[in-house]
């Protein structure tokens, strides 16, 4: 029997059992069931990987059951394992069971957590099942799985009507990429008459220049293929226009947005085009397209970041900045390189988001950081391993003799370098975007580490706070509120004499953890993944990855190696001028330029904007069909108008019986079928 | 096949249950409906266990013969066969959810759906013209006479409106069936389906059949007494009425229609994906406004019944087995969520979705069920609707990418309705005391839901089993169809990179 199997189907299993026997074997038995699956598939999947690296595994499909079958279309439950899929692996059981340890800690009062464990599970199996589909319909099975878990975790405290509406959000706008990615897979399937993924890419080159009819136009194949998968991967990875839900996901418990709004399910969109890179690569166009959206995304996101002041939401959307930084990458055919953001990313965003779960579980659940400062001296270890991911994110290494440097500087110095390398209008345009976005990104990032642990403490205004002082808080044990919409008039400096305490010891292991994967991960894996020389080996051509782009990112100019150090510094030099240095200055900034502020805090706009043209026009357009449609038409012209027809006499009649209707309904058809019966033998 | 009547026997077995039920009280009339029903699932099961699949197009036949042209004649294939299982599969669980609800006359009311049994596996089993159509009008009469005595306050407003509209369907039906009977000198439905008419009259005959299908189904925009009947109907006849009767248009396109029709079926199939590209889109939008549940649902049926009918005049295999899919998947997932409206209307007595809401504090039971058949309509995989909808949207793009792009815009519509009705009444905060109070579904419920959950997994995993006993048939449909089958406007015309490979293979 293949690991892989265990890998995959334990946490179903514990899922289940967690789910529907939570309520008879206990809390802690369901929790470690889950978490006991989740580290037995970990412990499996590291020698996988390193199989792969050895370079002595090929690809293995290990077939499950047949699922559909019909004409040529066939589909089989299998599950397959190769060095794209093996990376995956490694991600998400690493992460996953890392935030099911630190969900005992961060969990502990909450009433229903057999059944947040069994989420927790029903995901990651979700998720592996996505990352080891050898067919596209697999794939979308996984794809919607964890589009379920993840709706029913960021609804997870249902009885807050804002979780409930973005989990609403968060499952509608993935299925408008469904929508697309659904196209995709027909389309796919009628080109190519299967929907294998080795079998599609095998004839993808083969259909370079064939052209094929969509919705009236005549259009190169390809890239209309390519267009409709990739608005799948739009939507699951939050990419421009379909970025809205991803913030708001932020509702769900802390752990969760770790796990599934970090490190893993976000990033199926860019496994997607990795694991299709063979049809990418047909189309120029289409990848251009995902350069661009990637890039825009990822400037956008970072901007966003910059004036957000809810600590999950300033991580969130550095997390939809990244996952651009990943397509910009893929999109200039540097697969390698956007890979290893995706695994780097997971180490030390999983890490920032598990961090600040830890600040705001001291701090008694408010997660609006103008009522933080000052946290460093009270949660240290929560502080150090914050500051760890910070210099990983931001990219903090020195490029002498072969570089030393934290896993961003890794993953995220190949990409810009991957992006000017490649040349291109769009290659370049991404290029200084994206290192405009690493500005802010150093900015955004060390503002979160100043406001939330320099400075003076300013707890006393918080109302969370207020709640823990007072001891109200125990009526709502389930209650992270984690709104930062109560605007503070001004905000009271001082501690209110609350005193935060260091997180419990499954919380901090993990966090530790995962910051000597943030300090490692570049520096161990770089050669795997992107390295000129010994990257081909490990792909062996599983994702299309160009020998020459590598080759020319590494001996890129010198400026353009330096480009990404020297933002991250100005933008460190920024955030500590502003919160450091002189406080004041950052609010004296926004005084200057209000519109620009307001524009940017409220996210663009693209909220009003799509209620505006999509939510409201649908609901008036329901109650217009109904009302007007169903009742003032059909029903007026049709059955109504026909009862008027029949004529006063029978109205009358109809009135004076009514309640008996049914009866004489009976005789007509009776008669109907008499004088059916007499026709017959007449006509014969 | 073993010399049993099966076929006899399945509507036989309803038949005498329910005159039965009528010379005793209503426990008694209860006990008998529910074994009645049972056997008749046990029976069916046979006849699945007996179908060879690789056999004749027409098995367990019977033939008796009145004289006059009439016969007692009955045969099914795989498409019948998956439909009959599907029937006496949600019969037992309607007498279930019948079982405390209905207080009222309750002999006739089991006697009446019995009979409504009876019929409707007659009308899968007919293989004479006018066997299906007596059949086939029938079993509309005992439902029509369940909304009318057991229904809600508006009863008779609705099963006046159920009535005209089939009947409307019916008559053009039936003047249809007595040309065909004139012209093919045979009321055998196997040999009409291989009689080729006359293009010109096939236009007409489609049309008449149209009719009374399309209100069936029901279609775009005949289908304003669906909500009104499921509104008003007690909650097994909204489980029928769902399940089971609205089968019965897409069952007719299938049998009648399509096969006997090819002609006139081509030239309708641009009408056909514009009334069901209008519904979908249409009746999603209408089902988000719903403030009652019951009618939420019933639109939400007409928007996935235009699945169905996408899928069958794709007319290729994975249109055509899509479609049927999708009518055994809907006819599960309507069916229980129908079930889930009736078990908290039983405790407080109002279909309005606003006197609900976190229901998932008191009723968590409820709640996981309810998330499942939820989960199940929107077409999540792994569920049944799922290779339905999959299958038929893919027959659809293969027919017309323009109708696959409207078609696949209801996942997106579905999945906002059905989230945000299951929102208002699942979660959120416990807005009414007496709502709040209700208790966790008993072990009845429990015993009426669970079977459905799980045939709802089955279908959806490992659908091989569904597909199988119809692939034969749904290959005689398509050889039938062949000459006529839309050649789709997605043609690939190969770039020259590929054009020169074919060039040099050849040489």
């Amino acid at each position: 029997m293949h690991p892989v199997l265990i890998i995959v189907f334990l946490p179903l299993i514990a899922a289940i059992i967690a789910g529907l026997f939570g309520r008879i074997i206990g809390k802690t038995a369901a929790k470690a069931v889950t978490t006991g699956a989740l580290f037995i598939g970990a412990i499996l999947s590291w020698p996988i990987f390193f199989q792969y690296m050895s370079g002595h595994a090929g690809p293995v499909v290990v077939p499950v059951l047949n699922w559909i079958q019909s004409g040529t279309l066939s589909v089989d439950w299998a599950l397959r394992v190769d060095s794209l899929t093996a990376v995956m692996l490694v991600v998400v059981t690493t992460v996953s069971s890392f935030v099911h340890l630190y969900s005992w800690g961060y969990m502990e009062e909450d009433p229903s957590q057999p059944r947040f464990f069994a989420y927790l599970s029903l995901f990651s199996f979700a998720m592996l099942m996505l990352v080891t589909a050898n067919t596209l319909v697999q794939m979308f099975f996984g794809w919607e799985g964890v589009g379920l878990a993840s709706y029913l975790l960021i609804g997870f405290w249902y009885h807050k009507p804002s979780a409930n509406a973005a989990a609403l959000k968060a499952f509608v706008v993935n299925r408008v990429g469904d929508f697309g990615f659904s196209l995709g897979i027909f389309g796919t399937f009628l080109v190519f008459g299967t929907v294998s993924i080795p079998a599609i890419l095998a004839a993808a080159p083969g259909m370079a220049g064939s052209t094929i009819g969509f919705a009236g136009m005549r259009a190169d194949t390809m890239t209309v293929l390519c267009l409709l998968l990739f608005v799948g991967a739009m939507g699951k990875s939050a990419q421009l226009p379909l970025h809205t839900w991803l913030p708001d996901a932020m509702e769900g418990p802390t752990p969760v947005s770790a796990l599934i709004h970090a490190a893993t399910m976000v990033t199926a969109g860019v496994f997607m085009v990795c694991r299709l890179s063979p049809m990418f690569d047909v189309s120029q166009t289409a990848r251009d397209v995902v350069t661009y959206i990637g890039a825009a995304t990822c400037i956008f996101a970072a901007t966003v970041g910059c004036a957000q002041n809810d600590i999950k939401r300033v991580i969130a959307y550095s997390t939809c900045s990244q996952l651009g930084y990943m397509f910009f990458a893929a999109g200039v055919g540097a697969y390698g390189a956007a890979m290893f953001h995706l695994f780097t990313h997971a180490f030390f965003k999983a890490l920032l988001f598990l961090g600040a779960g830890s600040v705001i579980h001291a701090m008694h659940h408010e997660q609006d950081m103008r009522y933080y400062g000052a946290l460093r001296k009270e949660i240290p270890i929560t502080f150090w391993v914050m500051v760890i991911g910070t210099l990983a994110i931001t990219g903090v290494g020195v490029d002498v003799g072969g570089g030393l440097g934290f896993a961003g500087f890794w993953s995220k110095d190949a990409i810009l370098q991957s992006a000017w390398a490649s040349g291109g209008v769009a290659g370049t345009i991404a290029f200084w975007l994206g290192s405009l976005a690493a500005l802010l990104t150093s900015f955004y990032s060390w503002r979160l580490i100043f406001l939330t642990f320099f400075g003076e403490p300013r707890w006393a205004a918080s109302e969370h706070i207020q709640h823990a002082l007072h001891g109200d808080h125990a009526d709502h044990p389930d209650d992270e509120h984690g709104d930062s919409s109560h605007e503070p008039h001004h905000v009271a400096v001082g501690s209110g004499g609350y005193h935060p305490h260091e997180s419990p010891l499954p919380m901090l292991v993990p966090i530790v953890l995962l910051a000597v994967g943030a300090v490692l991960a570049g520096q161990l894996f770089h050669p795997v993944f992107i390295g000129a020389g010994t990257a081909p080996g490990y792909w062996h051509g599983i994702i299309a990855f160009s020998r020459q782009l590598a080759e020319a990112a590494e001996s890129s100019a010198l400026w353009v190696k330096l480009t990404p150090t020297i933002v991250m510094l100005l933008g460190l030099w920024i955030a500590w001028h502003n919160y450091i240095k002189s406080p004041g200055s950052a609010d004296r900034l926004v005084a200057y330029f209000p519109g620009v502020y307001r524009f940017v805090a409220n996210k663009w706009y693209f909220d009003e904007l799509y209620d505006v043209i999509f939510v409201r026009p649908a609901l008036w357009l329901g109650r217009l069909f109904w009302h007007s449609g169903d009742e003032g038409t059909i029903d007026r012209f049709g059955p109504h108008g026909a009862a008027y027809a029949v004529g006063v006499g029978n109205r009358i009649t109809y009135r004076l019986q009514s309640g008996y209707l049914y009866s004489y309904a009976l005789v007509m058809l009776l008669g109907l079928i008499g004088a059916a019966t007499w026709a017959i033998w007449w006509a014969k | 096949m073993n010399g049993l009547p099966l076929l006899s026997l399945i509507i036989l077995v309803p038949l005498v249950a329910g005159v039965l039920c009528l010379f005793v009280k209503a426990e008694g009339a209860r006990w008998i409906a529910l074994v009645g029903t049972l056997i008749d699932l046990v029976l069916s099961v046979l006849l699945w266990a007996g179908y060879n699949p690789d056999g004749p197009q027409w098995q367990f036949v019977e033939h008796y013969a009145f004289g006059g042209g009439v016969s007692w004649s009955l045969g099914i294939d795989g498409i019948a066969l998956l439909l009959i299982v599907l029937t006496a599969f949600l019969m037992p669980i309607c007498i279930g959810a019948s079982w405390r609800s209905i207080t009222r006359r309750v002999p006739e009311y089991m006697a009446y759906f019995l009979l409504m049994e009876a019929l409707i596996m007659g009308s899968f089993e007919a293989q004479d013209l006018f066997l299906f159509y007596i059949f086939f009008e029938g079993g509309l009469i005992p439902m029509y006479l369940i909304i009318g005595i057991w229904g809600g306050v508006e009863r008779i407003k609705a099963s006046y409106k159920f009535f005209l509209y089939t009947l409307f369907g019916s008559v053009l039906m039936l003047i249809a069936m007595l040309y065909m009977a004139g012209t093919a000198h045979t009321t055998s439905i196997p040999a009409l389906m291989a009689y080729n008419f006359p293009v010109g009259a096939q236009r007409w005959l489609w049309l008449a059949f149209f009719a009374s299908f399309a209100v069936k189904m029901p279609m775009w925009p005949v289908h304003t007494w669906l909500p009104d009947a499921h509104v008003q109907a007690p909650t097994a006849g909204s489980v029928i009425l769902a399940g089971v009767l609205l089968k019965l248009g897409g069952y007719g396109f299938i049998r009648f229609s399509l096969p006997m029709f090819p002609q006139g079926s081509l030239e309708f199939v641009p009408l056909v994906f514009v009334l069901s590209g209008i519904a979908v889109v249409y009746t999603s939008l209408v089902a988000l406004v719903q403030r009652d549940m019951k009618k939420l649902i019933a639109y939400s049926s007409v928007a996935h019944m235009a699945f169905v009918t996408f899928g069958l005049f794709a007319m290729n295999r994975q249109g055509i087995e899509g479609a049927m899919l999708v009518m055994l998947g809907h006819g599960l997932v309507s069916g229980a969520l129908f079930l889930c409206v009736g078990v908290v209307y039983d405790r407080l007595h109002t279909r309005e979705i606003d006197r609900y809401g976190g229901l998932a504090d008191n009723m968590p039971g409820y709640a996981l069920l309810f998330m499942v058949f939820t989960m199940a309509s929107v077409g999540l995989p792994a569920t049944s609707n799922f290779v339905g909808e999959f299958l038929s949207l893919i027959g659809t793009y293969r027919a017309s990418s323009w109708a696959a792009i409207v078609a696949t815009t209801g996942i997106i519509l579905g999945a906002a309705y059905m989230l945000y009705l299951y929102w208002r009444i699942c979660f959120g905060t416990q807005r009414n005391a007496d709502a709040a109070a209700m208790p966790d579904l008993s072990p009845r419920e429990w015993w009426l839901l669970a079977p459905i959950a799980v045939a709802v997994f089955w279908m959806g995993i490992y659908p091989e089993s569904l597909i199988r006993p119809m692939r034969n048939d749904v290959g005689r449909l398509l050889d039938r169809l062949e000459q006529v089958a839309p050649a789709g406007d997605s043609h690939l015309t190969l770039g020259k990179a590929a054009a020169h490979m074919n060039m040099g293979a050849m040489h």
